[in-house]
């Protein structure tokens, strides 16, 4: 059997590849990727710990549904202001979204 | 029942006038009838009150209700029906109901309205009065005035009633407000009448903090009351009573009131007013008040004097004020060729008699002429009201240009308008005493018997004299207007005044004829054997000791017809002829004529005396003095003091303190964000990073150092 660390190797390696997007990217689009690549090491994080240490409740489960369902929510409000600014600006690029600044 | 009704009698005129004010201002015919609905009512009412006062029921009436608290008593506020009252009352009620009615003839009401007419002058060619509904908002306050004054129960009342009356008449005189005699006249009528009014408040708040009360049934029917103030010396020392000061203090208010010499210049400058307000001031309401005033407290100036007795000082003066007053307007009277005008001198004449009556201790013969006064004064008031109205009508038609108040222009009227005519003869007879058919024989036939059987012969003589000048300008003005030829267009143009003008006429004259025989003296031939003197019995009952009635004697009554009869012999003979443009034939007088028709130079005097000093005062004293120099350079030296601290205050703490340390704040604020704006990027990715730095520091510092 794979052994937990492993798990949280991979799941470390996946929050790092969304930090990264999130930081590095210019397109809002794959920031808003990047998020959900680290919404989702969390999940397996979750997951992990449950199997290997408190297999005999639910509670990891339904927490990991409930981020789903959470980051499935903030996908659908982020993609719609993102194409609510390409409309107006034409453009999805972080730097250029600037209106608030001095 | 008789109290309730009592108080109700002043009330409607009043409603009345408030209605009008605020609702029916815009509707003539809704004004009128409010006005003389309201009349109706009180004239109705005081009728039941003189009914049954007559009639045998018990007086005096009164009732009182609590008024103004004043500290441990109050002023009461009550109704106080005597016979003095109910008969006061009774010529009231209807002079007044006539002049209501005839009102609305004079007004021209039923015409249509004139464009060329505009409020504050009188209608040129008989188009309705533009001022119809104010008018009788006026005189419906005047109203409700007498008829308070004359219900009331105490002295207090009275005099709210004679200041009321006192404003109302100013607005009447002037209701014509346009014309600069009518502000003039207006202005004089109230400042002179002011005069009086002053004197008699004092003489209530003397009256008043000696006897803690103004009721008259605590002060004229108390015998012990009047016996105190009899015997106390009044302020200005031992000589006088304080009986007798206070009733020459109220006296005066009646000299200014009622007119009598030296107050007495306000009334023919009055006759600015329209005709129904010189009525209504000088017969009905107004200077009847005055008369009122001196038989409402005839107790207080008869105080410790016995019938027989040489009169007291106090009453001397009045007599004399009288008796003087009579016969001075009466030789005033006989120069005036302006219609009304002799009828003002003449009320200022007949009221002097009353006032010579009362300083006689003659009540009953005052009080008596008092009421025939008042409907004869009115009938000849209202009846010269109706001349002015046909001849103003018929200077319209023939186009001329006249006085239609003057009448040498008139003549030969009795045929155009002969309602007017008999209606004004009987008046002029009833006021030139024309023997037994006229009320006016009588009641000054009462008063020069007072004088001739209580041996006051100087009066006696005055007031014959006055009687035979009273009889020559009646006729004068009788045979002027009325009788020989027409002296100008206007004249033969003149018409008949319309019903609601002559009917009032007409009553009135019934009044004046009939109301005399009320009074016939005891002891007369053959007609007191089956008349009886109601007036004596019923109007003496008034006083607390029954006033006995005089021996009849023949001198007085042969002095008295002679007179009448002699002046209106000589006033006809002298006037018949009169000729258009022709002199008058008093002017043969010389100076005496020219004196005469200047009025013996009183307002010119007045004018010397007081009018011009007080506008020198005024003018150079009062204002340049104390109002510019006193009191407007306090106040600017006040506001200087105030500029100058605020000043101060401004430029030494507001600026340079609270100014400079508030400004500080705000521009700190501002440089520290101007400063601090740079690290506000507007990029998201850079805020992560620094957040995701400071996340892991955080979080370096709790693993692995703490």
């Amino acid at each position: 059997m794979v052994p937990l660390s492993w798990y949280l190797i991979l799941a470390a390696a996946l929050f790092a590849v969304g930090i990264f997007g999130v930081l590095a990217r210019r397109n809002a689009i794959a920031i808003l990727m990047g998020i959900e690549l680290m919404l989702n090491a969390v999940n397996l994080n979750l997951l992990a710990f449950w199997r290997y240490l408190w297999s005999d409740n639910l509670t990891g489960v339904v927490f990991v549904i409930m981020v789903l369902a959470v980051a499935a929510a903030e996908v659908a409000v982020g993609l719609a202001l993102i194409i609510s600014i390409y409309r107006r600006r034409s453009t999805v690029v972080a730097e250029e979204i600037d209106l608030l600044k001095w | 029942m008789i109290e309730i009704i009592s108080w109700l009698i002043p009330l409607p005129p009043l409603l009345a006038f408030g209605l009008i004010v605020l609702f029916a201002n815009r509707s003539n015919r809704a004004s009128h009838t409010l006005g003389i609905g309201a009349m109706l009512i009180s004239w109705a009412l005081a009728m039941s009150v003189f009914i049954s006062a007559v009639s045998g029921g018990e007086l005096p009436v009164s009732t009182e209700v609590e008024w103004l608290p004043t500290g441990d008593t109050a002023f009461n506020i009550g109704t106080w029906i005597d016979p003095l009252t109910a008969v006061t009352l009774f010529f009231v009620a209807w002079t007044m109901l006539a002049i209501f009615v005839y009102s609305v003839g004079y007004h021209n009401y039923g015409n249509a309205r004139d464009p060329e007419d505009r409020p504050g002058f009188p209608p040129q060619a008989g188009g309705i009065e533009p001022m119809y509904a104010r008018f009788f908002a006026f005189i419906s306050l005047f109203a409700f005035a007498m008829l308070a004054l004359v219900v009331t129960d105490n002295l207090l009342v009275l005099f709210v009633g004679w200041e009321i009356m006192g404003f109302c008449s100013y607005l009447l005189i002037g209701f014509w407000y346009g014309k600069d005699s009518a502000k003039a006249a207006m202005v004089k009528a109230f400042m002179t009448t002011r005069v009086g009014d002053v004197f008699l408040l004092l003489g209530l708040a003397y009256l008043y903090s000696l006897t803690g009360t103004l009721t008259y049934s605590e002060i004229l029917l108390n015998a012990e009351t009047l016996e105190r103030l009899a015997t106390t010396p009044s302020v200005l020392g031992p000589g006088t009573s304080a009986a007798a000061l206070i009733a020459l203090l109220f006296f005066i208010g009646t000299v200014g009131k009622a007119a009598q010499w030296p107050l007495h210049t306000w009334l023919p400058d009055a006759m600015e007013g329209p005709t129904p307000v010189s009525a209504m001031i000088h017969a009905a309401a107004m200077v009847s008040a005055g008369i009122y005033l001196i038989l409402r407290i005839f107790p207080l100036i008869t105080a410790g004097w016995r019938h027989g007795e040489p009169l007291p000082d106090v009453m001397v003066i009045i007599a004399f004020i009288g008796a003087f007053t009579a016969l001075f307007a009466a030789s005033l009277a006989i120069g005036q060729n302006d219609i009304k005008r002799v009828l003002a001198y003449s009320t200022i004449s007949q009221l002097g008699y009353m006032v010579a009556a009362v300083g006689m201790g003659a009540f009953v013969a005052a009080a008596f002429h008092l009421i025939t006064h008042a409907f004869f004064k009115a009938l000849l008031f209202l009846g010269s009201g109706s001349v002015i109205h046909g001849v103003e009508h018929g200077a319209h038609e023939s186009g001329e240009h006249i006085d239609p108040n003057d009448m040498t222009h008139m003549g030969g009227l009795r045929k155009k308008m002969p309602l007017t005519f008999w209606t004004f003869l009987i008046g002029g007879l009833t006021l030139a005493g024309f023997p037994i058919v006229t009320a006016g024989f009588w009641s000054k036939d009462e008063i020069l018997a007072e004088a001739y059987g209580t041996n006051h012969l100087a009066i006696f003589i005055v007031l014959a004299l006055a009687a035979l000048l009273t009889a020559f300008y009646t006729m004068r003005q009788i045979t002027l207007t009325f009788l020989g030829e027409p002296r100008s267009k206007a004249a033969e143009h003149a018409i008949e005044s319309k019903w609601t003008m002559t009917a009032p006429l007409a009553m009135l004259a019934l009044f004046s004829l009939t109301i005399g025989w009320a009074g016939i003296p005891k002891g007369f031939p053959v007609l007191s054997s089956f008349i009886p003197n109601w007036v004596h019995e019923f109007v003496g009952a008034t006083l607390l000791e029954p006033v006995e009635s005089l021996e009849f004697n023949v001198i007085p009554l042969l002095v008295s017809v002679g007179v009448a009869l002699g002046g209106l012999l000589i006033g006809y003979l002298m006037y018949r002829r009169q000729e258009a443009g022709a002199p008058d034939p008093l002017a043969r007088l010389g100076r005496v004529y020219v004196w005469i028709q200047n009025k013996y130079y009183f307002d010119e005097l007045y004018d010397f005396l007081f009018v011009r000093p007080l506008y020198w005062i005024a003018e150079t004293f009062v204002y340049r003095g104390l109002d510019r120099r006193v009191i407007d350079g306090t106040l600017h030296g006040v506001a200087g003091l105030a500029g100058r601290l605020g000043g101060f205050l401004r430029n030494k703490i507001d600026l340079p303190i609270v100014n400079a340390s508030g400004d500080l704040v705000g521009e700190g604020i501002k440089t520290a964000g101007f400063e601090g704006r740079v690290i506000q990027t507007g990029r998201v990715q850079a805020y992560l990073i620094v957040g995701i730095i400071f996340a892991g520091a955080m979080l370096s510092y709790i693993f692995f150092l703490s």
